[in-house]
């Protein structure tokens, strides 16, 4: 908690012994948020938009809760963030403030390719169910091809580094095929699978498998030769020296393969569900742009950019957790 | 072969009796053969503590590997008790110049991995706190190895190796990376250890005066192809010290075999 510390000694500068003095950076944070709100409500729409009451709503919610943090930071743990982020939460207000101007107030902006904040509103109030209902389709479909592939590159990547029978056949069509982009699959997948979204499925798989089965190969394959004959001086058999030497040993580098294989898998989800899946974000995307709903695709898009960084984090939490004997491992 | 006569301790039973008998072997470097041992004939009783000597590359360190079993010879024979040496076995442990601990298992983990692939972790756990407690890692249990400095490491590898009660303990080079006052200390912790626990030692060195300070005979290599040049037995009682006037005589008679008369 060194960097909360720093900015405690930096920022705090009113705090007196006795009595908890509020933070008056987190005070002036909450103002802007408050200043924000008010502008929003105050200052009338140029053209009628819906939700710009919920809109300043939500900023003056935001400018009290940062506000009521201010005054409770210095004693509450879980707080520090506010104090981390501060500048962060100071530009946001203004720079949502400047795009509300720009749209809503001043209408500066051609339509319908630019829209207000409030129009980000309308859409996650009014249209949530069928934008939810997206990403769990999105999740499922991308989750199910991940896990396949995943399991599928790991597998393959064991057997290509250890056998060397495995390495001589399989090695010539990884190196034919794994470089095509699983996409150029699409016409042939959609119609030799039964479905389109099984043959997306077997995309993101696809796309999923090759990193990964050439990250966990090139893993096991520059495994120090030390362990294995250490292993097996102490009495280690084939088995032995797979599960619990090679594979140990060769996880660091089956994690970056994972991390490539998800940001590959987003590629093919997006497209797979633009030109065959009838349901998930990429498919939302789509109708919404049929629809002019330029809104609908930008509220899409932000909703996609936060389900693909919480993946990759969960992904790089499970990593820390797992590899937590290395040293120096990169925070995400 | 020079008679043992004068042991500190009987030989015990478990101890291994090693038997070298006209052992060569080489490798293909780049297309060419090079040889790397040339007739090696050598037989060490049980109990005994053996230091290999001779320059560096001549080949020490793939006798150790052929007695460990990791390779095989391409002339000669290799037998422990008698039996011929085809595969590692856990009787014969080598504990290597670089700690290699495993990075991702702990110490106490790292200890145990050679009761646990043998299946008889269960059974045998707490031979794992009296290997730790020998070499006094009893505190770092659960400290992961790049936690450790290099002598903690090396002991730990030590721990890892006697906790299989090796009937023959090859050491290569386990304290060439020490800085020296450590290895001091871990030259007079190897011999206790190997007076207590009482296995056949066979180390490899290129250190005069730890050859010296720790062997009952020290055998010296020529350059490569390594052939044995002179054995020379050690009769000297344990704890030994440096400035022993035999010991001595001895560095002196081994630098001039070596050709460093004038050094």
């Amino acid at each position: 908690m060194s960097l909360l510390d720093q900015a405690d000694a930096g920022l705090v500068l009113g705090r007196t012994r006795r009595g908890r003095t509020p933070w008056p950076g987190g005070l002036a944070v909450g103002g802007l948020w408050l200043a924000a709100a008010a502008i929003v409500h105050l200052w009338p729409d140029g053209d009628d938009w819906a939700y710009t009451d919920a809109l300043a709503g939500i900023e003056a919610g935001l400018g009290l809760l940062l506000m009521a943090a201010a005054f409770a930071a210095p004693g509450v743990r879980g707080l520090g963030w506010t104090r981390r982020s501060a500048p962060w939460l100071a530009v946001l207000p203004i720079g949502f403030t400047l795009w509300e101007i720009a749209t809503a107030k001043l209408d500066l902006l051609p339509r319908p390719f630019f829209t207000p904040p409030q129009a980000f509103l309308e859409v996650y109030f009014d249209d949530w169910p069928r934008l939810g209902d997206s990403v769990v389709h999105s999740l499922i479909l991308l989750l199910t091809g991940y896990a396949i592939g995943a399991a599928a590159g790991f597998v393959t990547g064991v057997a290509i580094g250890w056998s060397r029978l495995v390495g001589y056949w399989v090695h010539p069509v990884l190196r034919l095929v794994g470089p095509l982009p699983a996409t150029a699959w699409l016409p042939l997948a959609f119609f030799v699978f039964p479905t389109s979204w099984s043959a997306s499925t077997f995309l993101i798989a696809l796309a999923t498998a090759f990193p990964v089965t050439v990250l966990t190969w090139s893993g096991i394959a520059g495994v120090n030769s030390a362990y294995y004959d250490i292993a097996r001086t102490l009495g280690a058999g084939e088995r032995f020296l797979v599960l619990r030497v090679a594979i140990p040993a060769a996880l660091p580098q089956v994690f970056v393969g994972l991390f490539m294989g998800l940001g590959s898998s987003f590629a093919v989800l997006v497209v797979a569900e633009m030109l065959g899946v009838k349901s998930g974000l990429g498919w939302y995307l789509q109708w919404a742009q049929g629809w002019a709903a330029y809104a609908n695709m930008y509220a899409a898009l932000l909703v996609m950019a936060f389900m693909c960084s919480g993946l990759i984090t969960l992904l790089f939490r499970i990593r820390d957790r797992v590899l937590a004997w290395q040293k120096g491992l990169l925070r995400w | 072969m020079v008679a043992l006569e004068s042991f500190d301790l009987p030989a015990p039973p478990s101890a291994l009796r090693v038997d070298i008998e006209q052992v060569s072997h080489g490798f293909q470097l780049q297309g060419a053969p090079l040889p790397v041992l040339d007739q090696v004939d050598l037989a060490i009783a049980p109990g005994e503590f053996v230091a290999l000597l001779g320059p560096s590359g001549c080949g020490k360190s793939t006798l150790l590997r052929l007695l460990a079993g990791l390779d095989r010879p391409r002339a000669g024979r290799l037998l422990a008790d008698g039996h011929p040496i085809g595969r590692p076995d856990p009787s014969r442990i080598l504990v290597f110049q670089a700690p290699t601990l495993y990075p991702w298992r702990t110490v106490r983990q790292n200890v145990a991995i050679g009761l646990e692939a043998r299946g008889l972790l269960p059974a045998r756990k707490e031979r794992i706190d009296e290997a730790l407690d020998l070499v006094g890692l009893t505190a770092f249990g659960e400290a992961l190895p790049h936690q450790l400095s290099g002598g903690m490491a090396q002991r730990a590898a030590l721990a890892r190796a006697l906790v299989n009660d090796p009937a023959l303990l090859l050491l290569d080079e386990p304290l060439g990376q020490l800085d020296s006052l450590t290895r001091i200390t871990m030259q007079g912790e190897l011999v206790r250890l190997w007076q207590r626990a009482r296995f056949t030692a066979v180390m490899v060195t290129h250190d005069v005066e730890e050859a010296l300070l720790m062997a009952n005979r020290v055998v010296v290599f020529s350059e490569r192809p390594a052939r044995i040049k002179a054995i020379l037995t050690v009769d000297r009682p344990y704890p030994r010290h440096r400035d022993d006037l035999v010991l001595q005589n001895l560095r002196r008679e081994i630098l001039d075999l070596m050709g460093f008369g004038e050094a």
